[in-house]
């Protein structure tokens, strides 16, 4: 429309090498996620860079806007500046915070833009045009049916809590529904904050105070990190193996190998976001119909399967 | 009305103030509550527990003893931990190739921790003594640089010591002589070396005129810059020495080591009789301070009688309650 648009885009092409001819096409997505502050957003954050290089080569007629905010208030000031400097088409968002971030990407949905949620919902339905969910009750759920295959007879375990928020609370429901009746019993769940240091004390304290722990749900790879140092400090042989939880590559690795304290792991693949940029850009661009739900359920790795959810580059 | 107050309450007894008296009471009551809640409690496994755990900040704390005690403040020294932790395990990766797995390259770890702490200290305290800006500015602003190098370096994710390497170290934190683990051997160390500067040597009553007025400390033929300055490095070198304790643990640094450490250490020293002004400083104070922060952690861990999403409430009242308890007894003392 403006002559803004046109230099930018123009001087996109011709940073990509591509032919001018596509220059009046250009059409550019924003995406915006949560800045790198644990493992798994580390994770997601190198995903994001990834496929947005990767496809900026695909799409010539693509150009990407990637920021990354350390809060729910940064994230809403990028959006912004998204939408008034550099005229998006499209938003993909990973919110921080589901209502904080209803408004402003309401009104980007409302300003025409496609819009693509990832992970967590909106306050609002409706909004989006596609959805691309993480399912943590489903997280909960293949955890729980895990370790009630692999204790048929029952026993005694201890579970690692996340930082208390509605998605540790959905992935402990799915967790408590599935062994429900199985014979397990959780004899002590505290929350170790998806933190290597504070599930190492938390796991110390554990082994302390139960005498016999048959197994533990750390819920998270990073804390099951802490849970195994503590374990092995302890010189204790009562617990029988550690489940975490989202596919961390050292984790995965362990699987792999045939590690006994480490038989499984459950994803929540940060590479989730990679799927959403992808999907919007083909709905950008060709006649595919992209809108709706998608649902990336969490699957259980085992070591038949390590294998294809390894990723020795990803920092996570 | 002081005096008589003083002498009704202490008339017949040769007690110690309550200011020294009250944390160390604190203490006591927390120590008798766990025994009673938790039979496991009194065992050594927990007691080697919580003292190895408490050698990170109590070692940070006794810098920052003497930082506050001159009237300064240091909020970087969390992410100066997380950093050096990165930096040091990048260092040991980088050098692996060519010194293998042994004693020299533990020794390399350590001196770069030790000398990226002194410098870190001592570029917090050039910008607040020469430079003349705020101790609570600039500690904050080189707490997010630390913060957001620690990130970059790990891009985003997680440094991870060698696993060779790593087994080789571990011994550092989990090993010790006659059953007394490294950590808390060295947090002793530091402690005592820390308790006898503070008391009896001339940098201690240096700190302690600083903090308690510049100016005049000043005509008293005190450096006042310098003193700080030295405080500051101090704390630098602590923080390096606590990282050297803290890497083998876990073999591993990210984002989110050592975030809030240092709200941790400052509430220790201040529960153990420190005023934050500046002026007066206790370094035995703030060993009861570290370790009454850790026991509310362990207890709580230790017991289901309170919901966990309360736990930072039941620090947040042990920690007021045991500054009232010395305020109310300076009052009348």
């Amino acid at each position: 429309m403006s002559y803004m648009k046109n230099i930018l885009a123009g001087a996109t092409a011709i940073a990509l090498g591509a032919s001018a001819a596509y220059a009046q096409d250009t059409k550019v997505i924003g995406v915006s996620i949560p800045a790198a502050t644990h493992g798994w957003a580390g994770g997601m954050n190198y995903h994001a860079q990834e496929t947005v290089e990767r496809l900026e080569e695909v799409y010539p007629q693509l150009d990407f806007v990637l920021a990354t905010a350390s809060d729910a208030g940064k994230q809403v000031n990028d959006i912004e500046d998204m939408v008034a400097t550099r005229n998006i088409s499209a938003l993909v968002v990973l919110p921080f915070e589901s209502d904080p971030l209803t408004p402003p990407v309401q009104a980007v949905a409302d300003s025409g833009a496609w819009v693509t949620v990832v992970d967590r919902g909106l306050s609002v339905e409706g909004i989006e045009d596609l959805y691309v969910a993480g399912d943590n009750e489903g997280f909960g759920r293949v955890s729980g049916e895990y370790m009630a295959s692999k204790m048929p007879d029952g026993g005694k375990i201890v579970v690692l809590r996340g930082i208390p928020t509605t998605i540790d609370n959905m992935r402990v429901e799915g967790f408590e529904g599935a062994i429900e009746g199985s014979g397990i019993e959780i004899i002590g769940m505290e929350h170790g904050n998806w933190n290597r240091d504070d599930s190492f004390n938390v796991m110390q304290d554990f082994l302390s105070k139960y005498d016999q722990i048959d197994a533990v749900w750390a819920s998270d790879d990073d804390m099951a990190v802490g849970v195994l140092a503590a374990i092995d400090a302890a010189g204790r042989d009562d617990v029988q193996f550690v489940l975490g939880g989202a596919g961390m590559k050292e984790m995965v690795k362990r699987v792999m190998d045939g590690d006994s304290m480490i038989p499984a792991d459950v994803t929540y693949p940060p590479s989730m976001i990679a799927t959403a940029i992808e999907m919007t850009a083909v709905g950008l661009t060709s006649n595919a119909p992209v809108a709706g739900t998608f649902t990336i359920g969490s699957v259980l790795i085992t070591p038949e399967n390590a294998e294809q959810f390894y990723y020795p580059d990803s920092p996570f | 009305m002081t005096s008589e107050t003083t002498n009704s309450k202490q008339s017949g007894r040769a007690l110690p103030s309550m200011s020294v008296l009250g944390p160390i009471l604190a203490l006591v009551l927390l120590v008798v509550i766990g025994a009673l809640l938790n039979p496991n409690f009194l065992g050594a496994a927990n007691i080697t527990n919580v003292l190895a755990r408490s050698a990170f900040i109590g070692i940070i704390a006794v810098g920052m003893t003497f930082v506050i005690t001159a009237g300064g403040l240091d909020l970087s020294v969390g992410s100066m931990a997380a950093f050096i932790a990165g930096l040091m395990i990048l260092v040991m990766n980088a050098a692996l190739p060519s010194m293998g797995v042994g004693v020299p390259i533990i020794l390399l770890g350590m001196l770069v921790a030790i000398v990226a702490g002194i410098l870190a200290g001592l570029l917090n305290g050039f910008l607040i003594t020469t430079v003349g800006i705020e101790a609570f500015i600039v500690t904050l602003g080189s707490m997010g640089i630390y913060r957001s190098l620690v990130t970059w370096l790990a891009d985003g994710g997680t440094l991870s010591l060698d696993f060779g390497l790593r087994t080789f170290y571990r011994p550092v934190y989990f090993d010790g002589i006659l059953g007394i683990s490294w950590p808390i051997i060295v947090f002793a160390l530091v402690v005592i070396i820390g308790e006898i500067v503070m008391s009896r040597a001339r940098f201690g009553r240096h700190c302690a005129a600083t903090g308690s007025n510049e100016h005049v400390a000043h005509y008293s033929n005190v450096n006042v810059n310098r003193t700080r300055l030295i405080t500051y490095a101090l704390l630098g070198l602590l923080v390096g020495v606590a990282t050297i304790m803290y890497v083998p643990r876990l073999g591993s640094a990210s984002s989110s080591t050592g975030v809030l450490w240092e709200l941790e250490a400052i509430a220790a020293v201040i529960i153990g009789g420190t005023v934050l002004k500046g002026g007066f400083g206790r370094v035995w104070g703030t060993v009861i301070g570290v370790l009454i922060l850790s026991l509310i952690d362990n207890i709580l861990n230790l017991t289901d009688l309170v919901s966990p999403y309360l736990n930072g409430a039941i620090q947040g009242v042990i920690i007021i309650l045991a500054v009232i308890l010395q305020r109310e007894a300076k009052a009348k003392g």
